[in-house]
């Protein structure tokens, strides 16, 4: 059982969303700006800047700190870790060494055998982000290197975890989770492009561990360590060896490169930073208000809106998505809220994301009438879907949207339900249109009726109400019987 | 701010400037129209500031140092940036890439270091009052080696923002000037809270030096008068002390045990935090450019190589190497216990005295290359450094001469008690002139 079992471990920096760096009075607001205009002498490390500890972003870290179950040391400190790189401007970086912020702590996932599993936490600490190198050309061949410090100084949280996962499932279940819990907190912004970055520790029992570094994305993460518990479980297979080293996660072709031994070799030659003082701030910790956490509005879901468990998991997983549901219910929760679990949960996350939108383009309102429209009966699910997509399409065009109710007029989608006349003259054309299908029926074929079903469904479009459309069918191929 | 002007064009025969501003505009204010010299190391906005290295030719800051802005706030003219040891690390002003600044009471000898442009130019009559730094003696020792005085303010109490750092945990920047009453004034400019300092204490300095010392309580360190201190400099302080019991103070001998690792633990402290600092000069953003044509760290190399001096490669060296992974428990951290028993050592001794007295430097003024080897010029730091590991305010003030040149009586006090320091160097400055 244990042979060849996978052993993860990941230390995730997360970019908290605080308004100024963190040390000094720059605004982190710079994406859409050019580069090195969000700049001081501080964040530009000038010669003679000194770095102010922002405050707000020791409170985000303690409100992670103490979300994720975590003790506030009584005394941390910021250490310079020493090394040269151009996007470095000071040549070090403002970090904590061997007094971090935090220690210890857990965050629960569903593991892989089922139930809650803890995967404990060793530590969260605060650090600065270095600047950016954007290479011209590739950076093998490439002319020459720009380098952008908007980013220097950006406060980010390290939070390194036990080797606690045992596959890349687990380690994307970690990450979900992180990444909730820490948009619960007010803290992070997912949806800010490398706001969380992933260096992976990975290795099968019995053998080296490789450090897998430079994951931009949560997918990459799943990506990387697919490929290393390949690549690693491969080379066993062949008797050879797994060397200890770090390896790059190239994006483009989903694999792992090993660094030059140059690069591995550092020697940060770490030392408490001289210019800031000891932190003392565990007696914050009891002042800290914890807002509602993924599980516990999971859990409220559950009770609350009689949401299934995957349902509440999958809608409570991102604070945007959680908001949105009950933002659709809540004119009539008794009424709408199994009917919205489904919606949200089953069909439209998917369609967000064939869209690659976001939860934040769609109307909350528009959503809400139309589950009313499901409930009333007015539109099938199948014309349900259809509305649907009409709605996210408007909402990616400039043009002004419709309301559902003005979709399925302008689409004639209203249910048929009543108008027997129409249906019959349907079923009628279409019998007649395809007079092997009246054969097969004649055979004992049962296909024949979804055949013909399908074909009355596709003339109305969907909005044919599939019970009564059956009933039609069957009268009228049974009268057809010789 | 209504503007007047002056000309500043002085005979600089000492190499005291490595920056003169020819026309300079100054306000209304404590200091108006005083020139004030500003070491190297201290950014002035649209002011070339160097740290007299290569490395920084060309580099024009963007912004003022807190202190430079308190100055102008004064009325201070600022007429120039004066010459230093490399980055200051150097006890003679010779370490500088542009030439060695003279002593002006005697030009065949060094005018101490590092803030030795400082000294001439105030000594030379070029300046009334200048900036220093002190990292471990920068201030004290120019002052005593060119008959002036000069303070090393407790730590924290005069803001570093701006200050090209070489040794954040143990310099400062401080007054020079003719006489204490300048170096007072000065201090009261300079001192007090800066929020872009978290080092920074809000502790003002609004003092005015007052002769009486009757009753005051002097201790003297066996070590300041022992091995490695030229006799005739003993005998020469010792007088001195002799003339604060005239005035009314008594002397208490006590001992500084932990001097004997001082030197150590501070070499080691300043090397470590100096190779960290000066890791940033690669040629990316200012001075010499690096080749675009290289990899990366190949510029790196050579720019470094080409734009440090001698003595700044070997501290980043020694520095790097205490850092380096293995040695930090040896290094280190050892010196940071030292750190405290010397800390520790002076807080007993300021239970029973309110001063410290002794000689500022073991020797007179050596003539120019008299110091070839670093391990000698190292040595001559001893009575400075112990005050820069404890953080604690002393003042250098000329106390007499042997073979005509100038020697400093050097005045420790307790932390955020330079008043004290200030008061004793008055009373005894009042009593020999």
């Amino acid at each position: 059982m244990t042979e060849n079992q996978v052993i993860i471990g990941l230390e995730v920096h997360c970019q908290l969303d605080t308004k100024s760096k963190l040390f000094c009075g720059c605004s982190t607001d710079y994406r859409s700006d050019g580069p090195n205009t969000h700049v001081c002498p501080v964040c530009l490390g000038l010669p003679g800047a000194m770095p102010v500890l922002n405050k707000r972003s020791i409170e985000y870290a303690m409100r992670v700190a103490k979300a994720l179950n975590c003790t506030v040391l009584h005394e941390s400190e910021f250490s310079r870790k020493n090394y040269f790189y151009p996007d470095l401007d000071k040549a070090y970086q403002i970090t904590q060494y061997d007094k971090p912020l935090a220690e210890g702590g857990y965050i629960e996932i569903e593991g892989d055998e089922g139930g809650e599993k803890r995967i404990r936490l060793t530590r969260i600490h605060v650090e600065e982000d270095p600047g950016r190198l954007v290479h011209m050309g590739n950076t093998e061949r490439g002319k020459y290197s720009l380098v952008d410090y908007n980013r220097a100084g950006i406060p980010l949280i390290e939070i390194v975890s036990e080797p606690d996962m045992r596959s890349p499932k687990e380690a994307r279940k970690f990450l979900n989770k992180l990444r909730a819990t820490l948009e619960y907190l007010s803290v992070f912004d997912s949806e800010k492009e490398g706001s969380l970055r992933v260096d992976a520790n990975i290795s099968i029992r019995g053998s080296e561990r490789v450090e897998v570094k430079n994951i931009s994305s949560y997918k990459g993460v799943e990506k990387a360590l697919t490929f290393e518990i390949t690549r690693q479980k491969s080379l066993i297979r062949r008797g050879q060896k797994v060397d200890r080293e770090t390896r790059h996660f190239l994006e483009a072709s989903g694999s792992t490169q090993s660094s030059r031994s140059k690069e591995q070799e550092h020697d940060y030659r770490y030392f408490p930073e001289p210019d800031l003082r000891p932190l003392h701030v565990q007696s914050w910790v009891d002042g800290i208000v914890l807002p509602e956490l993924p599980d516990a509005r999971r859990e409220r879901f559950i009770v609350q809106y009689g949401c299934s468990l995957n349902h509440a998991r999958t809608l409570t997983g991102e604070l945007r998505l959680a908001n949105f549901y009950e933002k659709v219910v809540a004119p009539d929760p008794k009424g709408l809220s199994a009917l919205a679990a489904t919606w949200i949960a089953d069909t439209l996350i998917g369609e967000l994301n064939y869209r690659d939108m976001t939860i934040d383009a769609v109307d909350a309102a528009g959503v809400t009438e139309l589950m009313n429209l499901l409930r009333q009966d007015t539109i099938t699910d199948k014309s349900g879907i259809d509305v649907l997509r009409v709605m996210l399409d408007q909402r990616l065009n400039p043009q002004p949207c419709e309301t559902p109710a003005a979709i399925v007029v302008r689409l004639n989608l209203a249910k048929t339900a009543g108008d027997t006349g129409f249906l019959t003259a349907a079923v009628e054309e279409a019998i007649s249109q395809h007079p092997t299908a009246l054969e097969d029926y004649r055979n004992g074929k049962s296909g024949a009726i979804n055949f013909l079903m399908g074909q009355v469904m596709k003339k109305t479009r969907g909005k044919a109400d599939p019970g009564e459309l059956n009933r039609i069918l069957t009268e009228a191929l049974k009268n057809r019987e010789v | 701010m209504a503007g007047y002007e002056i000309c500043f064009e002085p005979d600089d025969r000492y190499n005291a400037f490595l920056t003169t501003c020819k026309k300079v505009t100054y306000g209304p204010g404590k200091l108006t129209g005083v020139a004030v010299a500003v070491k190297d190391n201290i950014s002035t906005k649209g002011i070339e500031t160097t740290c007299a290295s290569k490395i920084l030719k060309g580099y024009i800051p963007p912004y003022n140092a807190h202190v430079v802005e308190l100055l102008m706030q004064s009325g201070a003219a600022i007429v120039g940036k004066t010459n230093m040891d490399e980055f200051g690390m150097g006890t003679t002003t010779e370490n500088s890439a542009f030439g060695p600044t003279l002593n002006p009471c005697d030009t065949s000898r060094v005018p101490g270091g590092s803030s030795g442009g400082s000294a001439a130019a105030i000594a030379g009559g070029m300046v009334r009052m200048a900036l220093g730094t002190d990292t471990g003696g920068s201030i004290r020792c120019p002052a005593a080696f060119c008959g002036i005085v000069g303070l090393k303010p407790t730590y924290g109490r005069v803001s570093r923002y701006g200050l090209i750092a070489y040794a954040n945990s143990l310099e400062q920047i401080g007054p020079m000037g003719r006489t204490v009453t300048d170096v007072s004034t000065l201090m009261g400019v300079i001192a007090g809270y800066d929020r872009r300092d978290s080092t920074s204490y809000n502790k003002p300095y609004t003092h005015t030096p007052r002769a009486d010392i009757k009753g005051l309580k002097v201790g003297i360190p066996g070590e300041y008068f022992g091995a490695g201190v030229d006799p005739k400099v003993a005998t020469v302080v010792n007088s001195a002390i002799g003339r604060l019991e005239e005035l009314g103070a008594t002397t208490v001998p006590c001992s500084i045990p932990s001097m004997e690792y001082a030197l150590a633990a501070y070499y080691v402290t300043c090397t470590c935090e100096a190779s960290s600092n000066l890791a940033r000069f690669d040629g990316v953003r200012y001075g010499p450019a690096a080749d675009t044509k290289k990899s990366w760290h190949d510029a790196y190399r050579e720019v470094r190589r080409a734009g440090f001096g001698t003595e700044v490669r070997r501290r980043i060296m020694l520095g790097t190497f205490a850092l380096s992974s293995g040695y930090y428990g040896k290094y280190y951290a050892k010196a940071q216990v030292a750190r405290e028993n010397v800390k520790r050592d002076f807080a007993r001794i300021f239970s029973e005295v309110d001063v410290i007295a002794g000689p500022t430097m073991p020797t007179v003024a050596f003539k120019l290359g008299e110091k070839s080897d670093p391990l000698s010029m190292y040595l001559s730091d001893i009575l400075t450094v112990p005050v820069n590991l404890a953080g604690i305010p002393a003042i250098s003030v000329p106390c007499g001469k042997v073979e005509g040149m100038p020697i400093g009586l050097q005045i420790m006090g307790r932390p955020f008690e330079d008043e004290r320091v200030i008061d004793v160097a008055y009373a005894y400055e009042q009593e020999v002139t």
